[in-house]
């Protein structure tokens, strides 16, 4: 849009990963004089507020400044080496593909820090909360901006320490073993990962994944492309979750304080979808091939199993947690993205993407208002919620209702939000999959993919039905609808799933020809 | 040091030129050893700590002979004859490795300078001194008796440092176990080497490459024998599993410095002579040893990272036997790229020498932390650090960064990059399974890793005695404690930044 210059994109790259990392520095660090505040902890929040938002201006100007004619070609690249005896460089860059990432994290870090600035999650000092917070972030960008496959595993590691803090320190009931299951889980999954990392890097001779994607799998034998895929797919599926790998994920996000939630599942869930588009499908061609139907299955299972799991939870008498089950429809949801990767073709891993930023949005936005429901009721159970009759937000805060039946609508993946056109393109994926893989079986997975949508309709409904509907009584104190400060954090939101349902143009026509050119072997 | 001299076959000249530059570096700490033991004699009781300082000047100078010797291209005690073998040979190897139970020497020097008052100052310095002088001496060794002699004189202060708390029961016992099971290995070990000779006819351990490939047939069993016997002793010595069980005893009952030396320099020690008989001596064995050692590392980490687990935190001591059990773990890591390099080549080696100086700085750092946790909770127990952060944040913040190192996870990005060493190594080589063990160990490794870090920054439990919590903030650190911490620390984060100051050493042949 804008023309920036190159190298002013270079440091504004360099920028979004650097800057949170000095920025959880000086929150550890006494304030300067002049930035103290009313008190310490209200200062650290809103240092982290100004990070927070100082990244997120950058990573817009990025966007402003990227080319968009050509959102194929990597752009703002950096590469300078670092250790040359593990041939790792500082290879930094982005293109269409990693761009929305990038910006979809800056802001919802960003949101997250607003909120918590007007209500800091209970437990200890916000300090270390900021500090960790801008610590995950940086991992999370570094994820998303490097090109190098080490460097990619420093930054997927980079996540884990922050996130098992903020759930063990912060988090709601049953925080620690939740954040135990999350971090070994998570850790098993990437060491198995780096060992699949290692065996392409070494085979292939580069650790440069521009360069693995150019070679598109040519220097590496069937045989070690299937043992890589193995590796690096069970620690990315790990990450993702697929299904039956999923199971650190509801407690994580049960356990989680809503900050935790929203960067978990709006965020460091892509990080592996991520992987699979950005290594795998490139890189190790062949060895995706063997695996695709396989990881096709699993994925729809994890669409039904998801679905399912929510179904079972929304019941009355089930004694569901909100949390708990929006952190199964994330199962679901992941489903879809890992069947249109599956696909191997253009439409499905375009799906894919878009699924992936819409699932961040919604997602994102879901947890802040089952976040804000907790802090009103005490409890995010739907029992307890929901009475008798139903909880009638409608009719007690009807602002706070209304979006949460919107949030819940986007999600079911109604038409005309954002939500619609990830799962929409992942089935046509799946409907005329790529070369070489069983058409039979995709057209399978298909219509069990598109049953899938029904049960997730019919069990956003049921929430919305025992959370908004009911019988409004007045009840002894009233329930506060949305707060000014929980507006400018929703809004902007709720008005991209809108936009990004309107209008996926804006996104389709970043990601298409970046994927174009990952298929066909780096050749755009 | 003129041991050498005996394994000299050729009897036309038995007069050997010296390198007394070469050697400068045991032998300085040899010297300044026998130096600190005569002035003992002589220096009043209130300037023992002189005694102390001495000794930590001459490690330092020790280190610098290191600096001009860089180019790694000196060696002397070599053959007069025709064959080209030298019995001391500083080339890259020997001085990374000299420089590491130098400097690792000199921590413990550190750590120890405010502990000696109730120790006999005069001879622990001596001891220390002696030891590190043989540990400096055996990484240079090219020939079997120098390693053993080096082996021995690296091992026998160490006995006597381990149970140098007189009057302590505990102390005593754990020299006599760490006696009894070291002379065993000496034993052991020692008899293989008479095989190696009696086979090859030769001490040196290039010649002893050479000749291993025509072993007469009759004599190939004997050379077998030899060659698995001499590495049984040297497992006893690194406490690879199962030849382990003297370590967690041995370490809670020696003085925590010495207990940090023991799991730094000691396991140096071993690696260095493993390393040097296996990929020097018996290359053309290593169907044999590259199998043997990929199992031993397998077993060594699983074992001592399962231990590391079952620990308790409100037993006695439980932070030092972590420690312990800990560095058994980390002994397996260290037994990979040894091993891949059976299957690929002698560079894989490197990958153990980067692991071994990262181990040894955040290692020596922990034991630096835990050195002065103790000094307010003689206890020593893993409860003792739970809110360290909110007494002392910056020692909590380095006793987190530490853990975090050994577990390999960031913040701790050396201790992550020397394990993508050590998996490349082994995935190198085609060790598949046995990197997928490691992965699995990593795992179990972080839990008490991360346990350990977690527990420094919850908030402190109410003291039920209310007289000891204000004594804590009062008592002073003595600066030498705060000078290894801060070195440690130091080393580390620079190391985090640039890597490549140590993995250097994983991408070049040493030899």
């Amino acid at each position: 849009m804008f023309d920036i210059n190159a190298s002013v994109m270079q440091v504004l790259l360099a920028f979004l990963v650097v800057a949170p990392l000095l920025g959880a520095v000086a929150a550890l660090l006494p304030a300067p004089p002049g930035l103290k505040g009313r008190n310490p902890d209200q200062a650290v929040l809103r240092h982290g507020v100004t990070v927070t938002g100082a990244v997120l201006l950058a990573a817009l100007v990025l966007a402003a400044g990227f080319d968009h004619d050509h959102p194929s070609t990597m752009q703002a690249t950096t590469d300078i080496s670092w250790i040359p005896a593990l041939d790792v460089r500082i290879h930094l860059g982005t293109d269409g593909i990693s761009l929305p990432l990038l910006v979809l994290t800056a802001l919802l870090t960003f949101l997250c820090a607003l909120h918590s600035y007007f209500k800091p999650p209970a437990g200890p000092s916000p300090k270390a909360l900021v500090a960790l917070v801008l610590v995950l972030e940086s991992g999370t960008l570094a994820t998303f901006a490097v090109l190098d496959l080490l460097l990619f595993f420093l930054a997927f590691e980079m996540v884990l320490i922050p996130m098992y803090f903020l759930i063990a320190r912060w988090g709601g009931d049953r925080k620690q073993p939740a954040a135990w299951k999350f971090i070994l889980y998570t850790l098993l999954g990437s060491v198995i990962m780096l060992l699949g990392l290692l065996l392409i890097g070494l085979k292939s001779g580069t650790f440069d994944m521009v360069a693995l994607a150019t070679d598109n799998g040519r220097g590496l034998t069937t045989s070690v492309q299937v043992i890589a895929v193995l590796a690096v797919g069970i620690g990315l599926a790990v990450k993702t979750p697929m299904w039956p790998l999923h199971s650190w994920l509801p407690d994580a996000h049960t356990a989680a304080p809503t900050v935790g939630s929203v960067l978990l599942a709006g965020v460091l869930l892509k990080m592996g979808t991520y992987g699979f588009v950005r290594i795998l499908l490139p890189s190790t061609p062949d060895g995706m091939q063997t695996f695709a139907p396989y990881l096709a299955a699993f994925a729809v299972v994890g669409i039904i199993y998801g679905s399912l799991a929510c179904l079972a939870l929304a019941r009355p008498g089930a004694k569901g947690d909100l949390k708990r089950l929006i952190a199964y429809s994330s199962v679901g949801h992941m489903g879809f993205v890992l069947l249109g990767i599956a696909t191997m073709t253009p439409t499905g891993v375009n799906g894919a993407l878009f699924a992936n930023i819409a699932h961040g949005l919604i997602t994102g936005l879901l947890f802040f208002l089952v976040g804000a429901v907790k802090d009103r009721y005490g409890t995010a159970d739907l029992d307890t919620l929901a009475g008798a009759t139903g909880a009638a937000l409608y009719g007690r805060a009807p602002r706070l209702g209304g979006l949460l039946a919107f949030a819940a609508v986007a999600s079911l993946g109604l038409p005309g939000l954002a939500g619609f056109w990830g799962e929409m393109l992942t089935l046509f994926g799946a409907f005329d999959p790529a070369e070489g893989l069983s058409r039979p079986a995709f057209l399978t997975f298909m219509s069990i993919g598109a049953l899938g949508t029904l049960l997730t309709a019919a069990y956003m409904l049921i929430v919305v039905r025992r959370v908004c509907m009911g019988e409004h009584r007045e009840q002894p104190q009233p329930v506060a609808d949305i707060q000014r400060h929980e507006f400018a954090a929703w809004t902007p939101l709720a008005a991209l799933t809108v936009l990004a349902g309107l209008w996926p143009a804006v996104l389709l026509g970043l990601t298409d020809p970046a994927v174009q050119k990952l298929l066909a072997g780096g050749k755009s | 040091m003129t041991v050498a001299a005996d394994s000299a076959t050729g009897a036309a000249s038995l007069v050997q030129s010296v390198d007394w530059l070469a050697i400068a570096p045991p032998v300085i700490a040899a010297a300044v050893a026998l130096l600190v033991l005569v002035a003992d004699l002589f220096v009043e009781e209130r300037r023992k700590p002189l005694l102390g300082y001495g000794a930590v000047a001459g490690l330092v100078a020790a280190l610098a002979m290191l600096v001009p010797l860089r180019a790694g291209d000196r060696s002397t005690f070599c053959l007069t004859g025709t064959a080209q073998a030298c019995s001391y040979t500083a080339d890259h190897f020997a001085l990374v490795i000299q420089a590491l139970v130098l400097g690792g020497a000199l921590l413990t020097a550190l750590l120890s300078i405010g502990d000696t008052r109730k120790l006999p100052a005069g001879e622990f310095w001596f001891l220390l001194l002696s030891s590190a002088a043989g540990a400096a001496l055996l990484p240079a060794a090219r020939d079997l008796a120098t390693l053993v002699v080096a082996l021995e004189v690296a091992s026998l202060p160490a006995f006597a440092l381990v149970g140098i708390k007189r009057g302590d029961r505990r102390s005593s016992e754990a020299a006599l176990k760490f006696f009894l099971s070291s002379v065993v290995a000496t034993a052991v070990m020692l008899l293989g080497v008479s095989f190696v000779y009696a086979a090859t006819g030769t001490m040196h351990l290039t010649e002893i490459a050479a000749r291993l490939d025509d072993v007469p047939g009759q004599l190939s069993t004997l050379a077998e024998a030899g060659v698995v016997l001499t590495l049984v002793g040297f497992a006893f010595k690194t406490a690879a599993a199962p030849f382990h069980f003297w370590v967690p005893d041995t370490y809670v009952g020696a003085p925590l410095p010495i207990a940090a030396y023991l799991s730094v320099v000691g396991k140096a020690v071993g690696f260095s002579g493993i390393i040097l008989v296996t990929v020097i001596a018996f290359p053309s064995y290593a169907d044999v040893w590259g199998p043997a050692l990929a199992v031993l590392a397998a077993l060594t980490m699983t074992v001592g990272n399962l231990a590391a687990l079952r620990q308790s935190a409100t037993r006695a001591r439980s932070a030092v036997r972590l420690l312990a059990w800990s560095s058994v773990g980390q002994a397996g890591y260290l037994l990979v790229p040894i091993a891949a390099a059976a299957y690929s080549s002698d560079a894989q080696i490197g990958s153990t020498v980067a692991y071994a100086l990262m181990y040894a700085v955040v290692n020596l750092g922990a034991f630096a932390v835990a050195a002065l946790v103790a000094r307010t909770h003689p206890g020593n127990r893993l409860g003792d650090y739970r809110g360290l952060y909110a007494t002392r944040p910056l020692a909590a913040l380095a006793m987190g960064f530490f853990l975090l190192c050994l577990a390999g996870l960031p913040p701790g990005i050396i201790g992550l990059f020397a394990k993508v060493t050590v998996f490349s190594s082994a995935v190198d080589a085609g060790l598949g399974w046995l990197a997928v063990v490691m992965a699995v160990n990593v795992v179990i490794a972080l839990y008490y890793y991360l346990q350990w870090t977690a527990a420094l920054f919850r908030t402190p439990e109410p003291s039920p005695a209310s007289d000891e919590a204000p004594a804590a903030p009062v008592h002073r650190v003595p600066a030498p404690v705060t000078l290894a911490i801060a070195l440690t620390a130091v080393a580390g984060i620079t190391l985090s930044g640039a890597p490549q100051l140590i993995l250097r050493f994983a991408a070049v042949s040493l030899f």
